[in-house]
């Protein structure tokens, strides 16, 4: 790769989201120690403007596409769409927070701060063409994942979350280092479009154990970030303990974020050699969405069920990369997004109903729901049907669109194997749906507040999303589709 | 924009309409339900004149892209197969709203929408031309009939609401696996295309391929019908229902399941059902034996007109795969007439709940005294059950006895058994609610029909003597389709079925 001396000026336009973020995080950490415990809202305001400006800058960036420091960045339709999607991310979580935060009286600066730093690094794992950049990015995101999944103190769960999403998680990310270092050692390079060259001649191919080990060595580190089976044993755990927001946002940003650099490593670097690497994520495609909708039938604690159905949706994602195709790419890119609105919508009904301390936790608690707020309660069905895959929902368009692509790929047994998952997830589903509904109120439903502002709009954006998804896919998927071919 | 857009527009208007009425204003939202609903149906009676019986083929055709790509399109239209179909969803959707009227007690507001929401449903079931689309409908109406039985519904409701919903998605799941398989060969969810794609052979399928796509579709519609051995969720929505969600889930639902079959399972896979007809006849046969037998000792007389249909549908699968003119005809026109007579059943066995608050046999006797009008009626729809001639299904049983008459005489004679049982149960259950000892709670609770009652009741009695009466106003128009089904199921086998099976050896033994 050639080393240009400084970087262009354009090269900064397409820098600008992470600059944005960089600095809006720098200026709420300074604003903490100003103001004190005064305005409290203030600093999420900051961070909805800032997420808000990132996501225009994104959007902006791609009309100049190309690299950006030495290639180690590029802003393509494929990172836009990320950018797109995790600074979206961001938006609903901060606007879930606000409620929350008042209620469990949580420091809010160093909150936001967090946040905003942990969506820098998915900023930057979307859009790295480099393996140290996307090592680099990982990091940025997970360490201060790791801290917002902690982030009250005093509740033991939240310590526990994010001490296992801590020590796990360094240790996943240590594997894949590993593969990067013995990338680097095989190919003479961390960038994927010279990884990818070296694959398909010379004496790469000459060394197959090596080439894969590194890619076993990857797997696992990816597969671990986005809990795929059989290394997802820690997601339950950290999902139910972490709070509400933190959790909505740990199963959809960060997630995205790890998916899309999944997509770019596995069709970019090793796409040469697909053939040698699907069967691994087509056994952990269908080992996710089995442990996660079995796990999920008999759990209790709604967090710990909505922790289960993010595996098994995992595994439904890993069904499309299984596919290998342009078509598979795009299908993950639309599932993730439909999946983002649906799940931070579920999660913020969770939210609202859990109460000061999160007293109300369990699937009972529901009970009546659809009686004291018949609001609320109709949105929560919508993200519910559209996780069933229900069709007129942004989930069903997802599942339809991974498994054609899976069909495509002659992926027969897979395909009818993840629709019968589907089935089965529908029980767990329902009997949310049968509780909020058939059953008298319970005590949590009974003493429950009004929606705030900022969670009937963290509820409400996503079920007009959901159901634009699931109405007018075609946007969104023309748009995937479109990227898609720019991973290769 | 046609009158059929309209009539499947405006339930999701009337929908969307009562969700913004407040909850309070219950009168009101009960009044703009019956209106939406009338008015719907009005614009269905349209379609009947406005419908050309000499012009095989589709009428009232809309096709607008919905999504370009995969290539779905929002397409509608009727033939002769659907359009009595969709009337008769529109005809019972003001009876469900009339006969709630009172019974509705709580949460109102989410009935009727959820009952507008199902016409659309349905509605759209029976319209979509698309198969993408169809999947859309299909699923699209399970979830209303999932909170009508699941919330209104009497003390089991959940079990039954979710077995129902969980048996359904898990077979219609391998339906949308067929349906992207066959799209990702045809390149095209439209089924005519797609159905003339085969006729050419530009789309061949290999006959292993074409079993298991005619399977994946066959469970789909087979849970719906239910075809023996996969009714076991039946009993329990239907007894389970509030007495709306009985009719519309008996009148109509169940008849996805068979219109499904005639439509889709024999045209697109005509080999796979031709090889298949001997073994779902045995099905069919063995539903409609077993339904009567269980009807006959069940104490519970919702449960006892839910496997009736169960016995009621063996017949019309038994049209359908019978392969001939005659029994195919007898089907669609079996479909029409269960249609009626059960959802007849099913309102009048609600209003006898209603006024003595139980649904076992052994609380009633005597109500001929009690009620004489509504005794009346009772008798009329289970004549008409039974299959008495001048009323209407005796002449779908009777076509389709011929049909399978004409197939294999053997099957005609076990199938007949079952008209046999089914007067059996029927006048047996009669004779113990309706004569006998008049208990007290019957003479002091049951009173006769309200003219409410008498609105909601009698369209349907008057369907039932036209249908039996004079047949001509319908079977036309269906015999030209099913003339066109059976052609296609000709016209194919041949190209598609090669050399290890020989086709003039599959169609003889069909026969």
């Amino acid at each position: 790769m050639p080393v240009s001396m400084a970087p262009a000026g354009v090269e900064y336009i397409r820098f600008l989201p992470e600059i944005i973020l960089i600095a809006a995080g720098t200026l709420l950490m300074v604003l903490d120690v100003i103001l004190r415990k005064q305005s409290p809202h203030i600093y999420g305001h900051i961070s909805i403007l800032a997420l808000g400006a990132a996501m225009a800058a994104a959007v902006y960036a791609n009309s100049s596409p190309g690299p950006a420091f030495s290639g180690m960045l590029i802003a393509d339709g494929f990172a836009t769409f990320f950018l797109v999607l995790v600074t979206g991310v961001g938006i609903l979580t901060v606007l879930s927070s606000y409620r929350f935060l008042q209620r469990e009286g949580a420091a809010p600066g160093e909150y936001h701060a967090l946040l905003l730093f942990s969506i820098v690094g998915q900023c930057v794992m979307v859009s790295a063409s480099e393996l140290i950049m996307i090592f680099i990015g990982l990091e940025i995101s997970s360490i201060a994942s790791y801290v917002l999944a902690g982030y009250l103190r005093d509740d033991k769960r939240a310590n526990e979350a994010a001490l296992k999403y801590f020590l796990l998680g360094s240790f996943a990310t240590a594997f894949f280092l590993y593969g990067v270092a013995v990338v680097y050692g095989m190919t003479g390079s961390t960038y994927l479009a010279a990884i990818r060259t070296a694959m398909g001649d010379g004496p790469t191919a000459s060394a197959p154990v090596f080439i894969g080990v590194a890619l076993a060595l990857m797997f696992v580190g990816l597969a671990f970030k986005v809990s795929g089976a059989p290394f997802q044993i820690w997601a339950p755990d950290v999902y139910q303990g972490a709070p509400t927001p933190v959790s909505a946002f740990l199963t959809t940003g960060p997630k995205a974020a790890a998916f899309a650099i999944f997509l770019r490593i596995f069709m970019t670097a090793f796409e040469p050699i697909a053939r040698d690497w699907y069967p691994l994520v087509w056994a952990s495609a269908l080992l996710s969405m089995t442990i996660g909708n079995f796990a999920a039938l008999t759990q209790s604690n709604i967090k710990r069920l909505l922790g289960y159905s993010s595996i098994a949706h995992a595994g439904y994602v890993l069904v499309a990369l299984a596919a290998r195709s342009h078509e598979g790419t795009a299908a993950v890119m639309f599932y993730l997004a439909a999946y983002a609105f649906m799940n931070i919508g579920a999660f913020a009904v969770v939210s609202h109903l859990s109460g000061k301390g999160e007293r109300f936790l369990s699937v009972d608690d529901f009970a009546g729901l659809g009686v004291r707020q018949p609001g609320t309660a109709a949105l929560l069905s919508i993200f519910l049907l559209s996780l069933i895959g229900v069709p007129l929902t942004g989930g069903f368009f997802g599942k339809f669109y991974i498994f054609k692509a899976a069909l495509d790929s002659h992926l027969v047994w897979l395909t009818v194997l993840g629709l019968l998952n589907s089935a089965v997830a529908a029980y767990y589903y329902l009997r949310i749906l049968v509780v909020m509904y058939m059953r008298e109120p319970s005590e949590a439903t009974a003493g429950l507040e009004p929606l705030s502002l900022g969670l009937r709009a963290a509820l409400i954006i996503p079920a007009v999303g959901t159901l634009f998804l699931g109405i007018f896919p075609a946007w969104v998927l023309d748009f995937a589709g479109k990227s898609s071919v720019l991973v290769r | 924009m046609n009158l059929l857009d309209l009539v499947l527009a405006l339930p999701l208007i009337g929908f969307l309409v009562l969700l913004l009425v407040p909850r309070a204003a219950e009168s009101a939202i009960r009044a703009l339900a019956l209106g939406f609903s009338l008015v719907i149906f009005a614009a269905s009676l349209g379609l009947a004149f406005g419908y050309e019986t000499i012009r095989p083929g589709q009428q009232f055709v809309t096709d607008i892209v919905w999504v370009v790509s995969p290539n779905i399109h929002y397409h509608v239209s009727l033939d002769g197969l659907s359009l009595w179909l969709v009337i008769l969803t529109t005809l019972l959707t003001p009876i469900c709203i009339l006969i709630s009227w009172k019974s509705i007690q709580s949460r109102g507001k989410e009935f009727f929408a959820f009952l507008l929401l199902l016409e659309f449903g349905l509605t759209g079931v029976f319209a979509a031309h698309d198969l993408f689309l169809f999947y859309v409908f299909w699923e699209v109406s399970l979830v209303p009939m999932y909170f009508l039985i699941g919330i209104w519904g009497h003390d089991r409701r959940i079990y039954a609401a979710v077995k129902f919903f969980l048996y359904t998605f898990a077979a219609s799941v391998l339906m949308l696996t067929a349906i992207i398989y066959v799209y990702n060969r045809a390149h095209t969810f439209n089924y005519s295309d797609i159905l003339a794609m085969l006729a050419s052979g530009r789309l061949e399928f290999t006959s292993s391929q074409q079993m298991c796509l005619f399977l994946a579709f066959f469970v789909a519609f087979a849970v719906k019908v239910p075809i023996f051995p996969l009714h076991t969720w039946l009993p329990d929505a239907h007894v389970e229902a509030p007495t709306a969600g009985s009719v519309m889930l008996a009148s109509v639902m169940l008849k996805m399941g068979t219109y499904g079959l005639a439509r889709f399972c024999l045209p697109m896979f005509p080999a796979a059902a031709r090889a298949c007809a001997p073994w779902i006849v045995v099905l069919a046969i063995v539903g409609i034996l077993y339904g009567a037998l269980v009807a006959m000792v069940q104490p519970n007389m919702k449960k006892l007109v839910a496997y009736s249909s169960v016995s009621h549908l063996g017949f019309v699968v038994l049209g359908i795969f019978s392969f001939t003119q005659i029994g195919m005809d007898g089907a669609v026109y079996q479909m029409l007439n269960h249609g009626i007579s059960t959802g007849a059943l099913f309102v009048l066995v609600g209003y006898l709940y209603e006024r003595r608050h139980s649904l076992v046999i052994a609380d009633y006797g005597g109500v001929a005294a009690a009620a004489p009008w509504l005794s009346t009626v009772f008798m009329i729809t289970m004549l008409a059950s039974i299959g008495l001639p001048t009323l209407n299904n005796f002449v779908g049983e009777f076509l389709v006895l011929q049909g399978s008459a004409q197939a294999n005489f053997t099957w005609t004679v076990f199938a007949s058994i079952g008209v046999i049982l089914s007067a059996c149960y029927m006048l047996w259950l009669y004779q113990r609610v309706f004569y006998g000892e008049t208990p007290d709670e019957v003479r002091h609770r049951i009173f006769d029909l309200k003219p409410r009652e008498w609105a909601a009741i009698l369209p349907l009695i008057a369907m039932m003597v036209w249908m039996g009466m004079y047949s001509q106003s319908f079977l036309p128009a269906v015999r030209k389709t099913t003339a066109r089904i059976l052609e296609q199921t000709q016209v194919n086998v041949p190209i598609r079925v090669q050399a290890p099976v020989a086709p003039a050896e599959v169609v003889a033994h069909a026969r």
